[in-house]
């Protein structure tokens, strides 16, 4: 297990290179940042040359890529082009969406297996009709029409909660975006735990379970529940980095000053420092979530082992 | 209930979620968000772009703090627009090119320092030097000596203006390169703002909050979400802030700023969201602003482009202006938020400052049927058609520029006459456009610095000037806007610059679109609201019930 975990983290290591390089490519080719930043204004030449001496920017692009390694190895992230060092900006932003993903992946977690568990286990039942019908309406609706609609209805024509979350983000506020954020997942992960209980439900440990009396609840829990979870942790160990990234829409929308927020100002601007160091951190969420999720296979199912 | 070791494992990281949950709300509660004190003006906010010098900011966001903070020698009257002194007592000239300025007794900053003549002088020296990288440096290179400390290329050879020169407490002068009538009335721009020491001595410590010597101090700066300005209760001028301070909250989207403000969680927002303007009559009654703002759109031709300077090209160019149907785009598109232009400046100069409504004529007159005889007169589309190009992130820019190709295609009766050319994002458009890419029309939009007719010309037409993308060039022009310039009468001058406007209307170098007016809306908590000719609302007039 101890070396398994080690190869995989090993394993990270050219991914990350990978990764980085390409998004450093990706957000070179846009162009020049240094216009935009004189509005309609030309740029005036000889600041505009300095600005980009400032920024690296007058170098060749394998040479820009080295040296914002170098930096990055030594644990500095850059600047923004609002004198923010990239490092203070995430140490503000990732906590703030970290917070709003948990509260997504709650959401998704308690209501989608249990409407999973309910409807999987009165398969072809009005419970079941009516759970299938909810997720295929929920699947349908992008996320910025039920945000929208959501942020009204419970904002503005209702009163219950403000529309759009202060600076702070304490998690209370952030129930509303986090429940928008989740719900097309939600949708997910209830289907997926439908299909996998339906397809388990004729296996033989359970038959066997069953004649050995166990009480129903047992049966469920233990047995045919913890079998058909694995799918279920799988999409959501994936879902983790999705939804830190895919924030971006939610966020705008209950103008929540997360990784989404800055990660639309970096590439509206240009501004790779910022660009490329959030994503490089999601690049590395995404891997953890994802060697979480193989962890947890051991732990749902010792049947499967690791070399 | 779950056993085994195996269970207990995933208790044990749901535990540890549940920890890393509660740590991540303890530290996001240290901001102590929602109420906020009486009397407090809550206004939506965009993120600054740059960090807030006064030589550095050149947009709107940034310039709104630096309106609070700071005030310089003049300042614009929030109703007219027009250049009032303010801490100049009096700024003289015998001819238009040495000007004698003396600066207000009485005055300081937040701090308590004194604002003396060498607080401009200091600020404007720093501004100009290529070193300090300020991108507002251009502002002072009608200075004698600007090539000295800001040179085209290589290492500055003076570290100070050598046109500046400190006389007394309360005196300096200033020397031109050349001949600039209306200059002192350019000194209400924030970036001729007066700087006290801590700004050289403490940089970045000021630049995390920053100190002026306007009506509000800054208490806090958030860079990305908020800053909390409050009434400075021993600001010397006549200008008082009437409400006790304001919070800046920075949205995202203004679209959230609407709903905030429908909710009573915001009292001002300065940008009303366009697939709004159709409510928001209904929504806020009288609490709505719509009025004229110093911006003009307009769509520039490649006059570095042979087929599109040659002679005869005039007619195409003018044909082009004629075909498209502004009145009918600004309202159905825009809900008079723009008003079709019929100059090349900007209603809020006013008649006597240069503003003359109708002075493009016939030329910007919807006209199909002699649009498509000019253009056919003139020999026709280069290539047979046209495209637009503008960048489309942001301003809805996709849907006028639909409009205005329909409207030429229906015009000319040809459906593949004009296609648009939308560019991602504004920073790769403002490099094409920089880089003299375009071979066909494109967006060129214009927010003035000062409220001066030369502002709208000079900068944008005369040969070689800083914003003429277009490489428009004309020897009568260049000659009576140097004339204008060198006129002390201001009505004379003014007179002067709408003669060279006439060439532009028979040149045509670029089609003047629509004039773009601030929208704005409040609660039913604030009295008093206006926008300024910038279209910034003047906060230090709000007055909170």
């Amino acid at each position: 297990m101890g070396r398994y975990v080690i190869r995989r983290l090993l394993q990270m290591i050219p991914v990350f290179i990978g990764s980085t390089f390409l998004i450093f490519f990706m957000v070179y080719a846009l162009g020049d940042p240094v216009a935009a930043l004189f509005g309609d204004k030309a740029p005036d030449p000889a600041t505009a040359a300095r600005i980009r001496k400032d920024l690296y920017l007058d170098a060749p692009l394998w040479k820009q890529y080295l040296h914002y390694m170098g930096q990055i190895l030594t644990g500095n992230f850059g600047t923004a082009f609002n004198g923010q060092e990239v490092i203070d900006l995430m140490a503000d932003a990732f906590p703030v969406t970290l917070r709003l993903t948990l509260v997504a992946v709650l959401f998704e977690i308690v209501v989608g297996i249990t409407l999973g568990l309910l409807s999987g286990l009165r398969r072809g039942r009005a419970v079941d009709t009516t759970v299938l019908l909810l997720t295929l309406v929920v699947v349908s609706i992008p996320t910025f029409v039920s945000g929208y609609v959501l942020q009204y209805l419970f904002g503005v024509k209702w009163g219950a909660v403000s529309p759009s979350v202060s600076p702070a983000a304490p998690l209370d506020e952030l129930l509303l975006p986090g429940v928008v954020l989740g719900l097309v997942s939600l949708a997910y992960v209830t289907r997926l735990t439908r299909t996998s209980l339906a397809e388990n439900s004729r296996a033989d440990y359970l038959r066997t379970a069953v004649a050995k009396g166990l009480p129903r609840h047992r049966v469920v829990t233990r047995h045919l529940l913890r079998n058909s979870l694995i799918p279920v942790v799988t999409f959501i160990g994936t879902d983790v980095g999705a939804l830190m990234g895919g924030a971006i829409v939610t966020e705008r929308i209950f103008n929540i000053h997360g990784v989404g927020f800055q990660l639309y100002q970096g590439v509206l601007r240009q501004n790779s420092p910022t660009v490329v160091g959030f994503v490089t951190i999601l690049v590395i969420v995404f891997l953890l979530a994802n060697l979480l999720v193989d962890l947890l296979y051991a732990v749902l199912d010792p049947r499967i082992r690791y070399a | 209930m779950l056993g085994g070791t195996r269970a207990r494992t995933l208790g044990g990281a749901a535990l540890a979620l549940a920890v890393l949950g509660s740590a991540l709300l303890a530290t996001g509660c240290g901001g102590g968000a929602g109420g906020s004190g009486a009397g407090v003006v809550r206004a939506s906010w965009g993120d600054p772009q740059s960090p807030l010098e006064p030589a550095n900011t050149n947009e709107v966001q940034g310039g709104k703090v630096l309106d609070m903070i700071f005030r310089g020698l003049k300042r614009y009257d929030p109703k007219t627009g027009a250049a009032q002194d303010m801490l100049a007592e009096k700024i003289d000239s015998a001819d238009q090119q040495n000007f004698t300025i003396t600066v207000k007794d009485g005055w300081t900053f937040g701090n308590g320092e004194k604002v003396t003549a060498k607080s401009f002088v200091d600020a404007w020296n720093y501004a100009a030097l290529v070193d300090n990288k300020q991108k507002n440096a251009s502002f002072f290179q009608d200075v004698d000596g600007y090539d000295k400390v800001h040179p085209a290329k290589g290492a500055a050879t003076a570290k100070t203006l050598s046109g500046l020169v400190v006389k007394d407490e309360r005196t300096f002068t200033v020397r031109l390169r050349t001949k600039f009538s209306t200059w002192p009335d350019t000194l209400g721009y924030a970036a001729y703002s007066p700087l006290p020491r801590a700004f050289f001595d403490d940089h970045q410590g000021w630049l995390k909050r920053p100190v002026g010597n306007g009506p509000y101090m800054v208490d806090s700066y958030t860079k990305g979400s908020s800053m909390k300005l409050s009434r400075w209760d021993g600001y010397p001028g006549d200008d008082k802030a009437r409400n006790s301070g304001v919070e800046l909250r920075v949205y995202t989207d203004n679209n959230t700023a609407y709903t905030d403000l429908q909710a009573g969680n915001l009292d001002l927002v300065d940008d009303i969201p366009s697939a709004q303007l159709k409510n928001v009559k209904n929504d806020l009654g009288d609490r709505y602003i719509n009025q004229p703002a110093g911006i003009i759109q307009t769509v520039v031709f490649p006059m570095y482009d042979e087929a599109w300077s040659k002679p005869g090209m005039e007619k195409v160019r003018r044909g082009l202006s004629m075909a498209i149907n502004r009145e009918q785009i600004t309202e159905q598109i825009y809900q008079k938020t723009r008003t079709p232009a019929t100059d090349w400046t900007s209603p809020v100069l006013g008649d006597q400052g240069g503003y003359k409504a109708g002075l493009c004529g016939g030329a910007c007159t919807y006209d199909p049927g002699e649009a498509k005889r000019l253009i056919q007169e003139g020999g026709g589309l280069p290539g047979g058609k046209v495209t637009i190009t503008s960048n489309v992130d942001t301003g809805s820019h996709r849907l006028w520029m639909d409009a205005v190709c329909n409207s030429i295609n229906n015009a000319l009766g040809n459906d593949g006459a004009c296609t648009v050319n939308p560019v991602g994002t504004f920073a790769d458009f403002r490099n094409q456009v920089a880089d003299q890419r375009m071979t066909s029309l494109f967006r060129s939009g214009w927010q003035m610095d000062y409220p001066l007719v030369q502002n709208f010309l000079q900068p944008l037409y005369y040969t070689n000037a800083s914003s003429n993308y277009g490489k428009f060039s004309d020897p009568q022009f260049d000659r009576l806007v140097d004339e204008a310039n060198a006129e002390s009468d201001t009505g004379k001058a003014v007179g002067t610059f709408q003669d060279a406007e006439k060439i532009l209307a028979a040149q045509m170098p670029a089609v003047p679109l629509w004039y773009q007016n601030g929208s704005a809306g409040y609660s039913e908590n604030l009295v008093d609201v206006q926008l300024n000719a910038f279209s910034v609302p003047v906060y230090d007039r709000i007055q909170v019930k």
